[in-house]
């Protein structure tokens, strides 16, 4: 193991963490404010991923592709929530898992309608397709590091949003006390559609950042929902700030338990053996992760104020 | 109604129940996966299955064919229930279907257990060819192992020193990667195994392999995982420094996305199998252009293998005339493998999995500019699995 590599993985991890995050932001701050399980917060990454690629194949450009793909995803999620969403708020969490399972059902089979089977690819530009040399001997791909940059871009806005705006403190009370914010007259509504239209917008992003690498395809949001819900769930739910530092853990431990695990297990129980554990550990390795901070801290590492 | 009439009534009940249906139909479950990503594998694998009917003019033995399609999603616990459900409810004379080895494995028993017939469209898991053979579980592809062997004897040949295995973490992936070590007699400098189906995003197995400077990799990514992988080697410049050697990776289905995404990195690849689009025996040639003027895209090997299993099953409703009660009749019929194959003339094991050839295949352009592949000569002649002589049978 050269340090080379071990920059590579922490790269590699930081990546997914970012990533993660994108789905995790829209997801802690619906099922925060709203109050809203949601289990179709991946659906919103797989449509995004999908206007993406097809909005990229009619404009030739994938950056032309992201932009006009962010709107179009928010207004898919505006219609979800005032068509679908809003009538469960007053329901209980079952009902509302019950609901929202079944909008994965509808979009997983309309995509495979509108798009087919057999998924997309987005095919990127030249020079987001290859690699840079970031250090002597440590080449990383263009596009994942474009990937970290617009995370780390999206996370500092969500910062200045949510801290510095008149919007943001409305979030930031809805995470807090839901009740008493409608009870001084904010337009709840209008907050929780605007929030929902955010979310998704977030979903969507993530899908588009994803789908270069992973193809498009139906079904990839569920894929990585539960790593969200995983995430949301160690930061604290309705928190931006924990959703952001778990979303870094967790893909850190993901990419470093795949990297070196094998290693280290080999060193207690014969390569065979471990080839064989390492895959299975580090996938479990999140969780584990997950079930410690529920033991210590049930209300997860960063809850919003008036949580704790 | 006294109880003598009730009784007999129930008598006359039952005896209508026993008799078999004699409605002059033959039945058969195909188990495939029509929803998840990997839909699109399924999707191949019904429309070969659905041409092939018709082909034969949906008869076999003078019976008119009932194919019920079920979906397993990809999950080995919803494969069993499909099959339970096919065997018990629908009472098929036929099972057959299959792409994941480890579906394969949890519904084998459902069926066999059952007294049917199982045809493996696909998987070919070594415990069915060795300890767990059984006299009425045929294959119409391949032993996981094999078709890796051949990778590994043509990497010898191409004086490959050092290897880097990835594959997925599963039944079949286990089988690959033991396949390609029994064959290449080179060092394996590294091996890591993923996640399956979940994992898609191979960064920290293409560092590490990165950094073990091998003379190759070799993976094995079926569906969707294939293409991710192939995108993300590009990416990471690694097609320019070491070469990729595959398997069941790069495919009809997966070939014209990569054609559409301009991965000219897979251009030139190589690849084995036991069939190519443009094999040329009698029944290739029609199979593939049916195919391809029904659907209008190349056929998958799932499809070719697809499309084979119907004539296996025909071939043994032929030989009872369709008595389908003949097990033995059926059974002995589909061991002479007296049926037009795809792959042309081969014979079948003792575990009733195929003795054949094995063929090394690259990516070209054909005449219209599409994306396929070509037939650049045999690597393996008339090969058998190794785990044939594990079975007592």
């Amino acid at each position: 193991m050269t340090w080379a590599l071990l920059l590579e993985q922490f790269l590699n991890g930081f990546q997914l963490g970012v990533l993660l995050f994108l789905l995790a932001a829209g997801l802690t701050l619906v099922f925060g404010i709203m109050d809203l399980v949601n289990l179709a917060h991946g659906s919103l990454y797989m449509v995004g991923a999908f206007i993406c690629a097809t909005l990229t194949e009619l404009t030739g450009s994938f950056g032309w592709g992201v932009l006009l793909a962010l709107p179009a995803t928010m207004a898919v999620g505006v219609i979800v929530e005032m068509t679908a969403l809003r009538t469960l708020y007053a329901r209980d969490h079952l009902d509302q898992v019950l609901a929202t399972f079944g909008l994965i059902l509808f979009f997983n089979e309309l995509t495979r309608i509108v798009w087919g089977p057999e998924g997309m690819v987005i095919p990127l530009p030249a020079w987001l397709d290859g690699n840079v040399e970031i250090l002597p001997g440590v080449h990383y791909p263009t596009f994942r590091m474009l990937i970290i940059a617009v995370g780390l871009g999206v996370a500092a806005a969500l910062y200045v949003l949510v801290v510095k705006t008149r919007t943001g403190m409305l979030i930031r009370a809805g995470a807090s006390n839901r009740a008493m914010i409608g009870a001084l007259g904010v337009n709840i509504k209008t907050l929780f559609t605007a929030i929902f239209g955010l979310g998704a917008a977030l979903a969507g992003l993530a899908g588009m950042m994803a789908g270069p690498i992973i193809e498009v395809s139906t079904g990839m949001g569920e894929e990585i929902l539960i790593l969200a819900f995983v995430v949301i769930v160690i930061g604290g739910i309705g928190s931006i700030r924990g959703a952001f530092i778990a979303a870094l853990i967790v893909g850190l431990i993901d990419t470093m338990g795949r990297s070196f695990l094998d290693v280290l297990l080999s060193a207690a129980m014969s390569a065979s053996a471990a080839e064989t554990a390492a895959p299975a550990l580090s996938a479990m390795l999140v969780y584990i992760l997950m079930a410690t901070v529920l033991f210590f801290r049930p209300q997860g590492l960063f809850p919003p104020h008036g949580r704790q | 109604m006294t109880f003598k009439k009730l009784s007999a009534g129930l008598v006359a009940v039952l005896a209508l129940a026993a008799v078999p249906v004699q409605g002059g139909t033959v039945k058969i479950g195909f188990v495939t996966t029509l929803t998840t990503p990997a839909g699109v594998i399924g999707r191949d694998m019904r429309d070969a299955v659905n041409l092939a009917l018709e082909d034969i003019g949906n008869k076999m033995g003078g019976l008119d064919v009932e194919m019920i399609f079920e979906d397993d999603g990809f999950k080995p616990e919803i494969g069993k229930q499909k099959t339970d459900k096919l065997v018990q409810k629908d009472n098929v004379d036929f099972v057959a279907g299959y792409i994941w080895s480890h579906v394969l494995l949890a519904s084998r028993k459902s069926v066999l257990d059952a007294g049917k017939f199982l045809i493996s469209s696909n998987a070919g898991p070594s415990q069915l060819a060795g300890k767990l053979c059984n006299k009425n579980f045929f294959s119409t592809s391949w032993q996981n192992d094999q078709t890796p062997m051949a990778m590994g004897e043509v990497l010898n040949q191409r004086g490959v020193k050092s290897l880097y295995v990835i594959a997925p973490n599963y039944a079949a992936g286990k089988n690959m990667v033991s396949g390609v070590q029994r064959a290449f007699k080179g060092k394996i400098v590294g091996k890591d195994l993923t996640k399956w189906p979940g994992q898609l995003d191979f960064s920290a197995e293409l560092a590490k392999a990165r950094a073990a400077k091998p003379d190759g990799v070799f993976i094995f990514y079926p569906g969707k995982a294939g293409g991710a992988f192939m995108k993300q080697y590009q990416q990471a410049g690694l097609d320019k420094t070491i070469p990729l050697y595959s398997v069941f990776t790069v495919d009809s289905i997966s070939l014209p996305k990569f054609q559409k995404a301009n991965m000219s990195g897979v251009m030139g690849s190589f690849m084995t199998q036991f069939w190519a689009p443009d094999l040329d025996t009698p029944q290739n040639k029609k199979f593939v252009a049916g195919f391809r003027k029904k659907y209008g895209r190349y056929p998958s090997f799932y499809a070719a293998q697809s499309y084979d299993t119907v004539f296996l099953i025909k071939s043994a409703v032929d030989a009872v005339n369709g008595n389908l009660k003949d097990m033995d009749g059926m059974r002995a019929a589909m061991e002479k493998a007296d049926f037009p194959s795809v792959r042309g003339k081969f014979t079948y094991g003792n575990n009733h999995f195929p003795i054949q050839n094995f063929y090394l295949r690259e990516v070209v352009k054909d005449s219209d500019g599409n994306w396929t592949t070509a037939t650049r000569g045999v690597v393996l002649k008339n090969h058998q699995d190794t785990y044939a002589k594990l079975c007592k049978m």
